[in-house]
């Protein structure tokens, strides 16, 4: 029991720590884009190994916990790529280190971009 | 019937796991409830019609996990080193790439696969064809594109869909 909540500690630990480099990130990323990169996939990491150490401390728990974990697998990439998107169509500008933009000179998706006005 | 099935089971095990009991009385009141909802939300849905329930199937889609777990850890690593260090290592841009995937929940699992994975994130979708912007450029052709995001989960997820 105790090994448990051991493990459990350190997972929830990692968990933050994930957390941790996730908000430096955003602090250090140059524009837009390259934050929601690094926001999803940490904060995604982060999230699911601080629950699952919770999981290890509050068995009882554990039902819950695992539809949370599942909630946050599916609907942290969709919400970061509407994000992606929106901020694309209303034209807010890439850093200067971007070397390659072919949604802009893909003749299909501008296509999509007329019809929606 | 097949979409009224798995939105049933769905519906049931989410009820299952947050009351955290088997007691039958419950158990009655979340079938009811999710015989009705499935009814009525499910008329026309056609969101789990492609879907092949073979062995082979549920194989692969436990073993689609495992390989997502273990793509979800390596970006991260990623996503670290790249933040941690001082000269703050990325080449960023949009890239295209195409997926030979018919179903729509099949095309929607991917880009949310791609989305997690390492340094790459949807940003459109148009037809077959997926926009990404990639935190670190390495080719910007669009066949090896598709080979180096797309194809390691596009092997299961074509068995699992057809």
């Amino acid at each position: 029991m105790e090994i448990l909540e051991l493990i459990g500690a350190i997972t929830t630990l990692t968990g933050s720590l994930i957390l941790l480099v996730a908000s430096i990130g955003l602090l250090r990323m140059p524009d837009v884009y390259n934050r929601l990169q690094v926001g999803t996939k940490a904060t995604t990491l982060g999230t699911i190994l601080s629950l699952l150490g919770i999981i290890l401390i509050m068995p009882g728990w554990w039902g819950k916990l695992v539809l949370l974990i599942f909630f946050v697998m599916m609907t942290s990439p969709v919400s970061s790529h509407v994000l992606a998107r929106a901020s694309y169509f209303i034209k807010i500008p890439f850093t200067d280190k971007t070397v390659v933009d072919k949604l802009k000179v893909s003749a299909k998706a501008r296509k999509v971009e007329y019809e929606k006005k | 019937m097949k979409n009224f099935i798995i939105t049933f089971l769905i519906l049931m095990v989410v009820w299952v796991l947050l009351n955290n009991t088997f007691q039958p009385d419950i158990l009655l009141v979340g079938a009811v409830i999710a015989v009705f909802l499935s009814l009525f939300m499910c008329k026309r849905c056609e969101l789990f019609q492609d879907m092949n329930f073979t062995p082979k199937g549920i194989f692969y889609t436990i073993w689609f996990l495992g390989v997502f777990m273990v793509e979800l850890i390596k970006s991260n690593l990623d996503v670290t080193k790249r933040v941690l260090n001082p000269a703050l290592p990325i080449k960023p841009g949009i890239v295209e790439v195409k997926t030979k995937l018919k179903s729509k929940f099949a095309r929607m699992l991917l880009a949310n696969s791609i989305t997690l994975t390492p340094g790459t994130l949807t940003v459109d979708v148009v037809d077959d064809s997926f926009f990404i912007h990639w935190i670190d450029v390495k080719d910007e052709d669009i066949k090896s594109a598709s080979k180096e995001i797309v194809e390691k989960f596009e092997k299961y997820l074509e068995v699992i869909y057809g």
